[in-house]
């Protein structure tokens, strides 16, 4: 703001604020704080909770267990493939359509979005079908290939958004510079896209570690990613709040801290810049 | 350089698209006998005429405007807050951020057990402190306790959007409604809130896709139990669990031509916005 | 020397033709001014002899040779952008030494004239930043430090001035002029602001519509326009275009008269009127005067020290030997 507002009601607003925070981050905190406890605490009151002990078992059992690690690095696989895969198809379109579009390229980018609104069960037992007759139901191979398709459009939009920020200026003073084709691609068009490319793969990271839907259709024991994984606790047998909390809190870490960095490109990426 | 984002893309929506709209003409029960011929509409018929489809359509409508009206209402609250000077605003900013980046099994999961529980749940705790019977949350107020489930989860993305959205407004703008002698509320009312209405109108339509194919928390927490099966659900249920695809197919050719009416309204504003 | 040379050089866009087919010439060393208002076709031209556009139809010729088909990096000119067009990603060593590295000079030779022409740009200290770092005014100098180390056959500036304040305009104006005084090199400005073409050109090239309305030295374009465009154009303020019965006293269309050759007079005159608005800016004072005979108020200039107060009568009366003449198609009457 421009001008100085008091620090009575900065402070007012503060407090509401944070208070507001709080609340809506407490689901997290609070499975942080169980997945430091015993079982038998975990089930306790929240005060019996915050005063009992202690303890770093559960991630240990988590780990030694259910293969937790399989898992996680089945999540990293079909998240990162499906991102660089995505990003090599991508590339290559975004770019023509920011750099020579023609008449039909709108009505292709909106056509490609279009298809990111198709619902997935409405497609479900074809992919289904197809992934068996073709042998890939529950493999990672599978899952690469789908969670790239679906996160397609948004790829190739923000990379186009992004490209389409590189002023023609720029590449006109590049050619009367001297720079043939080779060099305008190599010294100033790659480098000022990069920035833009890694963004978006930041993002469809994000996306592609969170998908649930296919996920949990496509996979089984062998290429359960993260999501799947913690969805086996959904009919557990005994105690199991801490451990639940642990593998929750290992499955939602490394995302959560990426996505903090991220939250421009969701705006910009989710809302296929209808919003600025 | 298009060509093979646009094949790809392309295969992706024709080929299961087609077969779902094949299969939608059959009685095709994989598990009790296959491909049984042709039915023409019975399967539409069938699919709408069901006992179950009717509540599908009302449990859909509720869980989308639920979660609509909450986000959107508490977004905006949100971000009128998060937009004052207020102290460790990027720490409140990242709190508030944060579930929208918990994948959705993990968050249907925690909320289920460590939260919504009626013996070892938070809220069962504190409901005792207090001398209250616990709340059979999930069985007894499903729809209530999804709709707040998933409005945690989508909070954050309508609070981004909007907070996006009132920080690229010119701020000159309210300082000339302040020196016309506008109030505060009048100055929400008048300036702020009309420049939101675009933002606003892209945050229900987004949402509105993603919510009518909401999966992952129901399947966690209910399974479709106790009035919260959507259609998605329902048409995920007669695909896998009853395997019966032809009626599911018919489903999912409803489930496409529903979104696809959101869809339309959505690419229209995306489309306007491409040409600015 | 004729170093640059278009001949019937015409431009279309689809069906729209922005510069029907012209002639010019451009000589060695020469400072040439586009100027006009925008859309005139100036930047297209500049970008015509660029080659970041293709002509319609005619030839550029550039020092002789035919260069009509050559790409713009091989014309051995370089431009200046409006917006500068610096890679935002390289130093300001980098950028400069860019077109010396994609002509496959070796390092040390590199080096050496990215330093000469960052002593005489004073970026010396500013070599290691970013563009992001730097000020308007540096981005521009480090933009011309790009074109210059290149010691190309000419300089194109595509209004380079126009993203700066008032202050720094004038300045850089300086700093180009005091360049071409130095290096001697054929430039050719293009900006829609005639004060930029006044002190910066030895010939001023008006243009409107894509078509040349004059071309000439600035006090040539100032004291004999050929047309009322031109005239209108050039100075400031702008010279007092009149027309109605004075006008064909003198057997005229429209009569045009500079604010200067106006002298004022508190009993006796020619043409009788009323104060306006005065603006007093020190060394000049100018005065709005609303004569009943014409249309418009006049515009009089007169010394810093005079001084008439809003509504008083006054009378004036034009300098005859500095009375413009055009007919009634805008043609200078001679």
């Amino acid at each position: 703001m421009a001008r100085a507002t008091s620090n009575r009601q900065k402070l007012i607003t503060s407090i509401i604020a944070w208070a507001a925070a709080i609340v809506i981050f407490f689901p997290i905190l609070w499975i942080i704080v169980l997945s430091f406890k015993a079982e038998g605490d975990a089930i306790r009151t929240p005060l019996g909770v915050l005063t009992s002990s202690w303890t770093l078992d559960s991630y240990a059992v988590v780990q030694d267990r259910s293969d937790y690690l399989k898992h996680f690095f089945n999540s990293v696989i079909v998240a990162v493939g499906s991102t660089l895969l995505g990003i090599l198809v991508a590339v290559p379109a975004a770019w023509s359509m920011a750099f020579v579009p023609s008449k039909r390229t709108r009505g292709i980018l909106m056509w490609m979005l279009s298809t990111k609104m198709l619902p997935a069960v409405g497609v479900l037992y074809p992919i289904y079908l197809l992934f068996i007759q073709l042998g890939i139901l529950d493999s990672r191979t599978g899952l690469v290939i789908v969670l790239m398709l679906i996160n397609l459009p948004i790829i190739v939009w923000m990379l186009y958004t992004y490209f389409r920020e590189i002023p023609a200026e720029i590449l006109e003073a590049a050619r009367m510079d001297g720079a043939g084709m080779r060099a305008e691609l190599l010294y100033v068009l790659t480098p000022m896209a990069i920035p833009g490319i890694a963004s978006t793969m930041l993002l469809n990271v994000i996306l592609a570690w969170n998908e649930a839907f296919w996920t949990l259709n496509l996979t089984a024991a062998k290429a359960a990613p993260l999501t799947a994984f913690i969805a086996s606790y959904s009919s557990p047998e005994g105690l199991f709040y801490a451990k639940l909390s642990a593998a929750s809190v290992m499955a939602i870490a490394p995302i959560l801290v990426m996505g903090w960095f991220s939250q421009k490109q969701l705006v910009r990426g989710l809302t296929f810049g209808a919003v600025k | 350089m298009m060509a093979p984002a646009v094949v790809l893309l392309l295969g992706w929506m024709l080929v299961p698209l087609t077969m779902t709209l094949f299969f939608s003409f059959k009685k095709y029960l994989p598990l009790r006998g296959g491909d049984l011929g042709w039915v023409g509409f019975e399967n539409y018929v069938r699919f709408v005429s069901s006992s179950s489809f009717w509540p599908a359509v009302g449990t859909t409508l509720l869980i989308v405007g639920g979660v609509l009206v909450i986000t959107v209402l508490l977004g905006i609250a949100l971000a009128l807050l998060l937009d004052q000077p207020i102290w460790g605003q990027g720490i409140v900013r990242i709190l508030v951020i944060a579930p929208f980046f918990v994948m959705p099994t993990v968050s249907g999961l925690v909320w289920k057990n460590m939260f919504m529980d009626p013996v070892n749940g938070f809220f069962a705790h504190i409901w005792r402190l207090f001398g209250a019977e616990p709340i059979q949350w999930l069985s007894h107020a499903s729809m209530p306790s999804l709709v707040m489930i998933i409005s945690w989860q989508w909070l954050p993305f309508a609070t981004l959007i909007l907070l996006t959205a009132i920080q690229s407004m010119d701020f000159e703008q309210l300082e000339a409604a302040e020196m016309d002698g506008a109030r505060p509320v009048g100055r929400f009312w008048f300036i702020t809130l009309p420049h939101l209405a675009r933002a606003i109108t892209v945050v229900i339509l987004i949402q509105t896709i993603f919510l009518l194919s909401i999966f992952a928390e129901i399947f966690v927490t209910t399974a479709g139990a106790f009035g919260t099966k959507t259609l998605t659900y329902l048409i995920f249920q007669r695909v896998l669990e009853s395997q019966n695809v032809g009626l599911g197919s018919a489903g999912g050719v409803y489930a496409i031509i529903l979104a696809n009416i959101v869809a339309v309204f959505l690419l229209r504003i995306v489309g306007k916005n491409l040409d600015a | 020397m004729k170093q640059i040379q278009l001949t019937q050089v015409s431009k279309r866009f689809g069906d729209v033709e922005v510069i029907p087919p012209l002639d010019l010439e451009i000589e060695d060393g020469e400072f040439v001014v586009f100027v006009g208002p925008s859309g005139c076709g100036k930047s297209t031209l500049l970008r015509l002899i660029a080659g970041l556009e293709d002509v319609t139809s005619g030839a550029v010729i550039i020092n002789g040779e035919d260069a009509t088909g050559i790409p713009p990096a091989r014309r051995s000119l370089a431009m200046v952008f409006q917006s500068y067009a610096l890679y935002p990603h390289m130093s300001v060593r980098k950028n400069i030494a860019f077109p010396l590295r994609m002509a496959g000079l070796d390092k040390a030779e590199q080096n050496r004239r990215v330093e000469d022409a960052a002593n005489v740009l004073n970026l010396t200290e500013y070599l290691d930043r970013r563009p992001g770092q730097l000020s308007g005014g540096q981005r521009q100098r480090v933009a011309i430090g790009r074109a210059i180390v290149r010691e190309p056959t000419a300089f194109l500036f595509d209004e380079p001035l126009s993203n700066l304040d008032a202050a720094l305009r004038v300045g850089m104006r300086l700093e180009i002029s005091e360049l071409h005084k130095r290096l001697a090199t054929t430039m050719i400005y293009v900006t829609h602001d005639q004060v930029e073409a006044m002190t910066m050109a030895d010939k001023i090239v008006v243009l409107q519509l894509g078509v040349i309305e004059q071309i000439g030295s600035p006090l040539e374009l100032y004291r004999n326009p050929q047309n009322i465009f031109v005239a209108g154009f050039i100075g400031s303020p702008r010279m007092n275009l009149l027309e109605g019965s004075e006008a064909a006293a003198h057997n005229a269309h429209t009569i045009g008269i500079r604010p200067e050759h106006i002298s004022i007079s508190t009993d006796k005159g020619d043409w009788e009127g009323v104060v306006g608005v005065t603006e007093h800016l020190g060394s000049d004072t100018f005065f709005h005067v609303s004569c009943p005979a014409f249309a418009n108020p006049l515009t009089v200039r007169a010394g810093g020290d005079v001084d008439l107060s809003y509504g008083t009568k006054i009378f004036l009366t034009p300098d005859k030997a500095h009375l413009h003449r055009f007919d009634d198609k805008g043609l200078r009457l001679t």
